[in-house]
């Protein structure tokens, strides 16, 4: 892991980098810390950091533009003709970089020497054979433009290597010298290392804006591809979602989309009479021990991770559920309504439960941000708890608990495991809650984790899906969150 | 007191003659307000037993996975069968199959049903299906190791078939296995005479917890084991990633960030990808990680980095809020004696801000331990996680599952035998959540600072 | 102090609304109040006064059990109103807060209409059988409270638009159209500037006709201006109680003297 190691060697270098320039500006002031602008550490902190950052900056940006730039040469030798019926370049270039890595492995293990590697063909060779023996299976022969591909691959990847070395080293010495040479005792040295501080702050602070610009193109240029294979009519306005992996799929969204919205719509069903009903309880009629228990333990709920709910869903929601609406005569109801244990209602009734606490504990917090001397005047005029709940407390926090139920509805509408293990696979418009349904998340699952080839539109379709996904549930948050925000400000 | 004529036939108030006695319609106000009140005490209730159904059915579902049915069995090690040669070249040993360790199970069933007297029209063959498919594997790695055990009859702890743990723990009965063709009820009679003849025992099972998981044939030896190593190398990179950067974010946007468009751009971009779908970061890791960058599918690297990316939200609200809290005298006095505002930072503010920063970040671990929507789309599911890494690289670039994952693997084959293995997981999973859980209160109570 | 309670009472015992003996309130820990007795008479304007904390706050919500909204607070003692002890078991608090209205401190009205905020007691008290009988109760109250000819044209306009002091006029228009038989004021002018100030003083000599009034203010010169009795808190002991006139200017007690004078409060 010779990457691993140049990292150690670069820390080794910056901490020898802090002895020696802490070392010096003492040095410069004869030995006296007084007569320094700064304290000393700082000037050993500024040669450790001038000497670590730069280079480790570049390695990393190294690390992830190299094997773009080799991907993309490498790729530019395989003749277009060289790409089989029903395939692509990516599963090409798949079986390229198996090749070299079987390459790689022939050699440790010993059984090729390194000038045999660069220099077999698959005249004299059968590559194949010779990987199989290492332990490395291949699909199929190797062709001649494969292995050359392979050969340039590895030869490129071992010069980038070196390069990255030498070119960190330099970087990490270079900094090293400069900073330890401009060590002195007027140097401020404490002001260059909290700008360079501050600048790592700020760094780290972006990163949460280049996530969000990472899944927004990643998500985008996926689903221009697929609107190229694909048309964007029938993704929208189609009416049918029906997979087909020899090609002349229908791939609507609105099926899914129904789906999603039905799961979502039994769950808040669930989920907000629930959770309201015990916010107000909570904040209006509970005593002090009552809320203290009751509060922390609603709020696990919340905690326990969806793979809990969507095995509870898929093992025991959906047999109950069937034991009574299903079975014909062996049922608790003796009727035939419910065939199989995945179906709306027993997503929705298991992701109903997981948003109680959400309803719940934020519109506690909204209830309890309404003014007490509302209440006051309410029960002043001889109004109950009840009536003063419901026509003055509930109107007034009306906007943030809509708000609240927005960013539940959001989270039902993004929820994963719940709906791919106990909503079902069959997209339809159907308005039976006993029946299966499909969702988006559901869907992207399955579209994502099939054996299909990357660049079919069956499997460019989920990022399509997962754009819509982001968009609707970025909108519902924004919206809800604005909505709570102005509610907030009228009681501040 | 009022000048209206009164209907209520009371000299003086429209509000009833006596305090003393209730109105008509005080009595039905009254009952509206029971029954409100019942309606959120009912609210309450029920979500209070939904939680006690969850508990009560992941624990009476997952228990049993942490017992297993062991049969011990004595079994000759035949030289004629495994050493031909008898010079015990490990070489030579090693060339018999398992296949070959087959007979000897026949030959000790058939040891014991003489010895104890056991009455059974099976054949020994079919007396060798009670135990898992992996019991001649168990020999042969024992002979492998102890060449020198051969021609000797040594004692064997087998795990038994599923259906046979299965029907030690009530999950399959002589009725539910009508249609099965992997037990017969003549072959459940005999399990009860072994179960009598002390050879048929259920054990604690620690390989459920400390093993790998099997194939689709063996439900009986799957084990989390392998599966939390891969997840407790996500959570470390997920602790080395998020816990500084989330940090070093939280302290600009807190503490130097200038108001202007960019701050403000951030924040609220920081609040909505707090908000995002697990399954977008899911999206996310796959075509920028291993289609971009091409790491490694499956490897706790890329699940670790996918779940940093969700979990720095998290940490940084938190940690922005235990920043908060710090009062800006403390700011103040240090900038008073002369400090620079970094100096002032993390000199005073970030260490009485720790504890803060500590427990959320241990909350955003645990949410983190538990996400499983991103994982499935990262490949960490669908396969089987055999061995646990050899090397911290390794563990990092190899590919394995993890807690949530396996669980779900688990819960999509089709034996139902690994229905509880998924149960059982899940009070694995939950064991460590409540851990870190108890861990954050603790530090939130122990620490906690009232300014 | 005695002395001046006994001569209240036997000068308008059979004018007497509300009577308190003996009251004791405690705030967990704290004794709030200390034994205070007091009568209140009908179509009179009481006032209690004293420095900030001295309890006549706390005493104020004893009458009609508003302190029963805070889960610490414990009442000891007998207050009756018409003869009738409010802290009765059988008696129902939100029957007794029919009877006994109050205004607060701050001008609260409900996030609703103005027509709602008025309607809102008497649709709960059920005191109007059709929509005119209601239309009736909201003019009328809107009148008594001295803000009609200000909102008349918008009363589907929100009651949080107004200006504070047409506010704190709509909530005690909101607590008149109740019909109580006693009124309570928390300080219903320390949020509002003289004009609005005014407007209310005035509003509150009119209301003495109907009702009895008690009201909790912390400025002297206001008591003077409204009231007819006064009693004067301090520590939360009832130092003195009275007829405002001789209250203002000749008290019994030294440390009333002190407050009137400005040496403490």
């Amino acid at each position: 892991m010779p990457t691993f190691w140049l990292v150690v060697a670069l820390f080794a270098l910056s901490a020898a980098g802090f002895f020696l320039g802490r070392q010096r500006a003492l040095q410069a002031a004869g030995g006296d810390a007084r007569q320094l602008h700064s304290l000393p550490s700082y000037y050993g902190l500024n040669v450790a950091l001038t000497s670590l950052v730069p280079a480790l900056g570049v390695l990393v940006i190294w690390l992830f533009a190299q094997p773009m730039i080799i991907e993309s040469t490498v790729s530019g030798m395989i003749p277009d003709d060289l790409i089989p019926e029903a395939t692509t370049r990516g599963l090409v270039m798949s079986d390229v970089r198996r090749v070299a890595e079987g390459l790689d492995t022939a050699i440790a293990q010993g059984a090729m020497t390194r000038d045999e590697v660069n220099t077999i063909s698959t005249d004299d060779t059968d590559v194949r054979a010779r990987l199989g023996e290492v332990g490395v299976a291949l699909g199929s022969e190797v062709r001649s433009e494969v292995l050359s591909a392979a050969q340039r691959y590895r030869r490129m990847s071992q010069t980038g290597a070196v390069w990255m070395s030498i070119v960190v080293a330099v970087l990490a010495i270079a900094g090293l010298a400069l900073a330890y040479l401009k060590t002195d005792k007027d140097f401020r040295a404490r002001n260059t290392v909290e700008r360079g501080i501050l600048l790592l702050l700020l760094l780290a602070a972006s990163i949460a804006i280049l996530t969000t610009v990472g899944i927004v193109l990643s998500m985008l240029f996926e689903t221009m591809n697929f609107f190229s294979l694909h048309s964007w009519k029938d993704f929208f306005f189609g009416s049918t979602w029906a997979p087909n992996f020899r090609g002349d799929s229908e791939l609507s969204i609105l099926p899914l989309l129904w789906g999603t919205l039905y799961i979502s719509v039994v769950a808040l069903l669930v989920a907000v009479p629930i959770g309201l009903f015990a916010a107000i309880y909570l904040s209006e009629y509970a005593s002090y021990t009552v809320r203290s228990f009751a509060k922390p333990l609603l709020e696990i709920l919340a905690g326990i991770p969806t793979i809990v709910y969507g095995l509870f869903a898929l093992l025991t929601v959906g047999p109950a559920l069937v034991k009574v609406f299903g079975r014909g005569e062996d049922g608790l109801l003796g009727v035939e309504w419910m065939s199989g244990a995945t179906s709306v209602l027993t997503a929705g009734l298991v992701m109903g439960v997981m948003l109680i606490p959400f309803v719940s504990s934020l519109s506690d917090d909204i209830i309890n941000a309404v003014p007490q001397t509302m209440r006051d005047g309410s029960l002043g005029l001889g109004a109950t708890k009840s009536e003063t709940v419901r026509q003055v407390v509930l109107p007034a926090a009306l906007p943030g608990i809509v708000g609240a139920i927005l960013l539940a509805a959001s989270r039902a509408i993004g929820e994963t495991m719940i709906v791919v293990m106990g909503a079902g696979a069959i997209a339809k418009f159907s308005g039976n809650p006993l029946e299966a349904m499909t969702t988006i998340t559901t869907r992207i699952v399955s579209q994502l984790t099939g054996d299909t080839d990357f660049a079919s539109p069956e499997t460019l379709v989920a990022f399509a899906l997962g754009l819509t996904l982001f968009v609707l549930t970025l909108g519902l948050n924004i919206f809800a969150l604005y909505i709570v925000r102005k509610y907030r400000e009228q009681y501040e | 007191m009022t000048d209206t004529p009164d209907t209520n036939a009371t000299p003086h108030s429209k509000h009833g003659a006596s305090l003393l006695e209730l109105t008509p319609r005080t009595k039905r106000r009254n009952a509206a307000e029971r029954r409100f009140r019942m309606y959120g005490m009912a609210a309450i209730a029920s979500g209070l037993i939904m939680l006690v159904i969850l508990v009560v059915n992941i624990f009476g579902a997952g228990m049993g996975a942490f017992q297993q049915t062991f049969m011990t069995l004595d079994v000759e090690l035949l030289e004629a069968k495994l050493d031909k040669k008898g010079n015990r070249d490990i070489a030579d040993i090693k060339k018999v199959s398992t296949f070959g360790y087959a007979p000897l199970l026949a030959n000790a069933f058939e040891t014991l049903v003489a010895k104890d007297g056991i009455e059974t029209d099976l054949s020994p063959k079919k007396m060798g299906k009670l135990l898992s498919k992996g019991a001649a594997a168990q020999m042969r790695n024992y002979v492998i190791k102890n060449p020198d055990e051969i021609g000797k009859t040594v004692t064997f702890k087998f795990l038994t078939n599923s259906r046979v743990d299965g029907y030690m723990k009530g999950r399959v009965t002589r009725d539910s296995i009508a249609n099965d063709k992997s037990i017969s009820v003549t072959q459940l009679d005999l399990v009860d005479q072994l179960v009598a003849a002390g050879a048929i025992k259920k054990r604690v099972n620690l390989d459920f917890i400390l093993g790998s998981d099997a194939s689709d044939q063996r439900p009986e030896a799957a084990g989390m084991g392998v599966s939390m190593v891969g997840s407790l190398f996500m959570m470390l990179v997920v602790l080395a990633l998020a816990l500084p950067i989330g940090v070093a974010a939280s302290i600009y946007l807190e503490e130097f960030a200038p108001k202007n468009w960019i701050t403000d751009v951030i924040e609220v971009n920081i609040s909505n990808l707090a908000a995002v779908p697990s399954i977008v970061f899911g999206i996310l890791g796959l075509s920028v990680f291993i289609n971009y960058m091409h790491l490694p599918m499956s490897a706790p690297l890329v699940g670790g980095l996918v779940l940093t990316l969700m979990t720095l939200p998290t940490i940084i609200i938190s940690t922005r809020a235990s920043l908060k809290s710090v009062p800006p005298s403390i700011r103040d006095a240090a900038l008073g004696v002369g400090a620079s505002k970094m100096q002032a930072v993390f000199h005073h503010v970030l260490p009485l801000a720790a504890p803060g920063i500590l427990t959320g970040t241990i909350i955003g671990l645990a949410q983190a331990l538990g996400e499983t929507a991103p994982l499935l789309l990262i490949g960490m599911v669908g396969f089987i996680a055999s061995n646990p890494p050899d090397s911290i690289a390794a563990g990092l670039m190899s590919p394995n599952s993890a807690m949530p994952a396996q669980i779900y693997e688990w819960a999509k084959r089709a034996d139902p035998a690994f229905y509880e293995r998924a149960w059982g997981g899940i009070i694995i999973l939950l064991v460590f959540l409540i851990t870190m859980n108890t861990v954050a209160v603790i530090l939130r109570r122990r620490f906690e600072r009232r300014w | 102090m005695n002395d001046m309670t006994l001569v209240g009472k036997n000068v308008d015992t059979r004018n007497i609304k509300i009577s308190a003996r003996a009251v004791q309130v405690y705030y967990g820990d704290t004794h709030a109040i200390k034994d205070v007795d007091v009568d209140i008479e009908s179509n009179t304007v009481t006032a209690f006064i004293g420095p900030s904390g001295c309890g006549k706050s706390t005493f104020l919500r004893c009458l009609n059990r508003m302190n029963d909204t805070i889960d610490i607070c414990r009442v000891e003692g007998q207050i009756t109103l018409d003869g009738e002890d409010i802290y009765d078991p059988k008696v129902d608090p939100v029957q007794l807060r029919a009877k006994v209205g109050m205004v607060f401190q701050k001008p609260n009205p409900f996030p609703k209409s103005i027509y709602d905020n008025i309607a809102y007691g008497p649709r709960i008290h059920g005191l109007a059988r059709n929509k005119a009988e209601l239309d009736e109760i909201v003019e009328k109250s809107l009148r008594r409270g001295a803000i009609w000819d200000e909102v008349k044209d918008r009363l589907d306009a929100p009651g949080t638009g107004l200006s504070g002091g047409q506010q704190q006029r709509l909530c005690i228009a909101r607590a008149i159209a109740t019909e109580p038989e006693v009124l309570l004021m928390d300080e219903p002018c320390s949020a509002l500037d003289p004009i609005a100030t005014a407007q209310v003083e005035e509003l509150i000599d009119e209301l003495r006709q109907s009702y009895s009034v008690v009201i909790v203010t912390h400025s002297m010169q206001q008591a003077a201006r409204v009231s007819q009795k006064t009693a004067f808190f301090h520590l939360g002991n009832l130092v003195e109680f009275g007829e405002t006139g001789q209250i203002f200017t000749n008290p019994e007690d030294p440390r009333t003297e002190s407050y009137i004078t400005g040496r403490i409060g």
